[in-house]
């Protein structure tokens, strides 16, 4: 026992390896929301008067709105007018390469150890840098340009692609969808837009590496990829933030359009700064999600790997709206030390023949709170609709706690929707046979869990495989139950 | 919508208008534990009110139906004429039970009938134990349940006087079954009844207890209860509520149970009457190594609406609990299932399991489903499943290529599926009732 609380403190005292903090001129605007502010962002951002009426309108919306208070997580209120909301890193002219990116930016990356160019040659990925929040460098846009591709900033696709960006914007988030919809709504600055054409397969993972940067400044992310009929593609994001005392707002949107025999996977791995040992600090992470199978035979999977933030409140969902459609949910959500998150998912089947799964793993140690919840709707219409939904907890340590809220709403007699959910520790059996084999009490736990949500770990593109593994074995050598 | 709001307002305005009666004719009872209770309830109930649909715990139950009509106060203007003929069919068929009739929340002692009686045992009704009982009563009242966030529970705790009370003394087991009949007279007028019942198992003692609820009359009827049940250590509680109300009857309750150490309790609900139900079936497990069981069948049919809300609070190490709910539902019924499983801060070594299983058999049937886990330890074995589907068309298919028809087969798979709530009654004589009830229930249905 003894050794166990030893092992636990080790790993829970280590300081958050991705913490630090590079200083790259700002151009950052005041404190506060209001109209103005609105104004400015929209100004910043080159935005015709459609683009700012609709930005006021999802303002006015919010103010009419109340912060939702029935996630099972608890924080202090947030003073919105405390947040700035427009923070860009200062750049003049466009960038034909990487070579003019800031040096420091460069240095970051480095930091982090994801060289953007290693990224380009080994990996062929092509990516979307976004610091803060402007959009610094783009890639491979040349290649998938060929291809009618489009991959760019959200603020380059207002300018660029207008129409495109006027069809889709909140076609599937509506302004009034929630508090944090209606707040990135109005102030969103930057995030990635994707447009699939019909029939192209694209033919590399598109990637963005967000990062959080800028003392007080909240990140709005605004992502919104379109797969035309027939086409496919896979989508990584993944976050690392330095360290900061006082608490990051994050609200992002993300929207999937997915038209006629198309097929989206977008995949998060998700390693915000999550707070001290003592809950101080971190990235509250307020996020909406959602897809939709708007054509028949479609498919949207979401496959998130969470172990950052003090605070998370995101639910990937998919609408099958679509005929045979199918939607996928999978998440291995870890917690640690004070971090609370309540993610989880909604299938709303509304096509006929529509499917549906759920794998979600979570895994709490510390003195987290971990919560799973998640709706399946099978309208009246939706014949033979088929869910099936496995939500597992671990349980690593005394102090931590585990919750599963599933909701079902059945209202068609041919749905099938199957549910199941374990709690549990690792058993000492099974330890004990580890152990027996002269395996450590370490990779023991290390190899369980990772065998735990290898289902999940599975569905991540190779390059984010290697990445999520070595994070789930980063945060969790020793915490032995 | 202000239409039906003010509707409401208009029950409520006349429930705390009969609470001032009600206390004015309380006479020597105005004083007490139990009427300070009482006092501080219908405060809670003036602020509450009845759940709104807003309510988490009430999202998928609507009861502004249930409160829009005129309801007469059957303390003041109901007064039974019913004799031993009208209750005949609903009498379980043996001889030892402690029969025990309320008529619109009122006791009957004309048409009841008791056989356990001795110095330690007490089965009667709620007025007649404070009689003889206070003490008990008072050291128990109102303790376990909780009215301040709960509009029903405060306004059944306001107006608590009535209902049925027994007190299982320590070694005590009572071997004679206790049948509650719990009967609206809904003939001529419509009632807004309430029930307050309270159990008391002292150390080592056991008994079983089947409250059941029958509608006479095609009139609309209201009827609201609070059971509580207090387990001492190593006592034992079996309890059933069996619900045959009629098409236009709206029922409310809540069951709040308190086990001690060594304790077992084991509920089954079956809900086949009533126009809308709402069952709150909740066990908070106050010592270790207790152990708990809730079993659930709903058969609905027509526009019925049933709402089972279980909580199953592990507050100590080393407790067991199970729980099985059924459903079948046919037309435009519509299933509620809101199981809570609670595992608290040291509360290790606890094995909880729950499962809900949904039979839809019309297109126009509804089921929302909702089991929940808590846990805050983790030396735990905890599971819930869900499921929701149709008849197995390979099991019909088996059946019928042996001979048996297809409305045959369909009712043999519907009663082997809900048998295995069935089986948790092990109080013959009521089993036997349900078996050969469920049976013509299946048939019809064809």
């Amino acid at each position: 026992m003894g050794n166990e609380t030893e092992i636990l403190e080790k790993v829970t005292s280590g300081d958050y390896k991705y913490g630090f903090y590079t200083d790259v001129e700002m151009d950052i605007a005041p404190k506060g929301l209001n109209e103005e502010i609105i104004k400015m962002i929209s100004l910043k951002k080159h935005e015709n008067e459609k683009m700012l009426e609709w930005r006021l309108k999802a303002y006015k919306i919010w103010l009419e709105m109340k912060e939702p208070k029935w996630p099972n997580v608890h924080y202090p209120p947030i003073d919105y007018n405390e947040i700035i909301y427009y923070a860009a890193p200062t750049h003049k002219k466009k960038l034909n390469s990487l070579d003019d990116l800031d040096p420091e930016i460069k240095r970051t990356y480095e930091k982090l150890g994801i060289p953007l160019e290693e990224q380009l040659i080994l990996a062929g990925v092509a990516v979307d840098a976004v610091m803060d929040s402007v959009s610094v460098a783009t890639t491979y846009k040349e290649k998938l340009g060929e291809l009618g591709i489009i991959f760019c900033s959200m603020s380059e696709a207002i300018k660029d692609h207008p129409e495109l960006v006027k069809k889709y914007l909140g076609s599937v988030v509506p302004q009034t969808d929630n508090f944090f919809a209606a707040l990135n709504s109005a102030v969103f600055t930057d995030g990635s837009f994707v447009y699939i054409p019909k029939g192209v397969r694209c033919p590399m993972e598109l990637s963005t590496y967000f990062r959080i940067n800028a003392e007080n400044t909240g990140q709005f992310e605004r992502t919104l990829i379109v797969a035309d009929v027939g086409s496919y593609v896979s989508y990584l994001e993944g976050c690392t933030a330095p360290m900061r005392d006082e608490n990051q707002l994050h609200a992002a949107v993300v929207e999937l359009i997915a038209l006629e025999n198309a097929e989206i996977k977008y995949s998060t791995v998700q390693n915000w700064y999550p707070g001290d040992k003592d809950g101080k600090g971190g990235i509250y992470n307020f996020v909406t999600k959602r897809g939709i199978c708007a054509g028949n035979n479609s498919k949207i999977s979401w496959t998130q790997v969470e172990t950052g933030s003090a605070i998370t409140w995101k639910y990937p969902s998919v609408i099958l709206k679509g005929d045979n459609s199918i939607g996928e949910f999978y998440s291995v959500a870890l917690t640690n030390n004070m971090q609370q998150a309540d993610t989880g998912t909604k299938m709303m089947h509304i096509g006929k023949n529509t499917k549906s799964r759920i794998v979600s793993k979570g895994i709490s140690a510390g003195k987290s709170q971990n919560s799973y919840r998640g709706l399946v709707q099978v309208s009246k219409r939706a014949e033979n609709a088929r869910n099936f939904s496995q939500c597992d907890s671990l349980l690593m340590g005394d102090k931590c706690g585990a919750h599963t809220f599933p909701y079902f709403e059945i209202k068609n007699n041919s749905a099938h929707v199957e549910h199941e959910a374990t709690t549990s520790k690792i058993g000492e059996d099974i330890m004990f046979y580890c152990n027996q084999r002269g395996i450590s009490e370490e990779d023991a736990v290390a190899l369980i869990v990772n065998g735990y949500a290898k289902e999940v770990l599975n569905q991540l593109p190779m390059e984010f495989a290697v990445e999520a593994q070595k994070l789930l074995a980063i945060s969790l050598e020793g915490s032995v139950g | 919508m202000n239409n039906e709001e003010t509707e409401k307002t208009d029950l409520k305005a006349k429930l705390l208008n009969n609470f001032r009666d009600f206390e004015k004719n309380l006479n020597g009872d105005a004083a007490g534990i139990i009427h300070e209770k009482r006092k501080d309830a219908i405060k809670y109930f003036e602020t509450l009110g009845f759940p709104v649909k807003k309510l988490e715990e009430w999202k998928y139950t609507n009861l502004t139906p249930a409160l829009k009509h005129t309801f007469k106060n059957p303390l003041e203007e109901y007064t039974s004429a019913l004799s031993e003929n009208d209750i005949k069919d609903f009498l379980i068929k043996k001889e030892n039970v402690n029969l025990l009739v309320f008529v619109n929340g009122q006791f009957e002692r004309k048409l009841s009938k008791i056989c356990s009686k001795n110095d330690n045992v007490f089965i009667g009704s709620f007025s007649d134990g404070m009689k003889t009982h206070r003490d008990i009563i008072e050291s128990h009242f109102s303790k376990y349940v909780n009215y301040t966030n709960s509009g029903l529970t405060a306004l059944n705790t306001a107006f608590a006087g009535e209902g049925c009370f027994v007190y299982a003394g320590k070694g005590e087991q009572i071997s004679e079954p206790v049948h509650i009949l719990c009967i609206s007279d809904a003939r001529e007028e419509v009632y807004f009844s309430q029930l307050r019942n309270l159990i008391v198992a002292e150390d080592n003692s056991s008994v079983n207890i089947a409250e059941d609820y029958y509608t006479i009359g095609d009139k609309h009827s209201f009827t609201n209860t609070v059971t509580e049940i207090f387990c001492e250590k190593n006592s034992g509680v079996e309890h059933y509520k069996i619900q045959n109300e009629g098409p236009n009857a709206y029922y409310t309750g809540t069951t709040q149970v308190h086990q001690e150490k060594d304790s077992r309790y084991s509920d089954t609900t079956i809900s086949w009457g009533g126009a809308i139900i709402r069952n709150d079936l909740n066990s908070v497990f106050e010592g270790t190594n207790t152990e708990c069981h809730f079993y659930g069948l709903y058969l609905l049919s027509g526009k019925q609406h049933v709402d089972n809300h279980t909580f199953a609070d592990h507050k100590s190490p080393n407790c067991y609990s199970n729980e099985l709910y059924k459903g079948i539902l046919d037309d435009n019924s519509t299933g509620v299932f809101n199981g809570k499983i609670m595992v608290r801060p040291d509360a290790q070594k606890t094995n909880a399991y729950q499962s809900n299983n949904n039979i839809l058999i019309s297109d126009d049937s509804t089921i929302y489903s909702k089991p929940q886990l808590e846990i805050f330890a983790d030396d735990v074995k905890c599971s819930h499943g869900a499921t929701s589907g149709q008849l197995n068309e390979d099991e019909m298919f088996y059946l019928q290529s042996r001979g048996i028809g297809r409305e045959n087969a369909r009712t043999l798979l519907l009663y082997a599926y809900a048998s295995d709530v069935i089986d948790s009654i092990k109080f013959g004589e009521l089993k036997e009732m349900i078996e050969i009830k469920l049976e013509k229930k299946l048939k019809k249905g064809d």
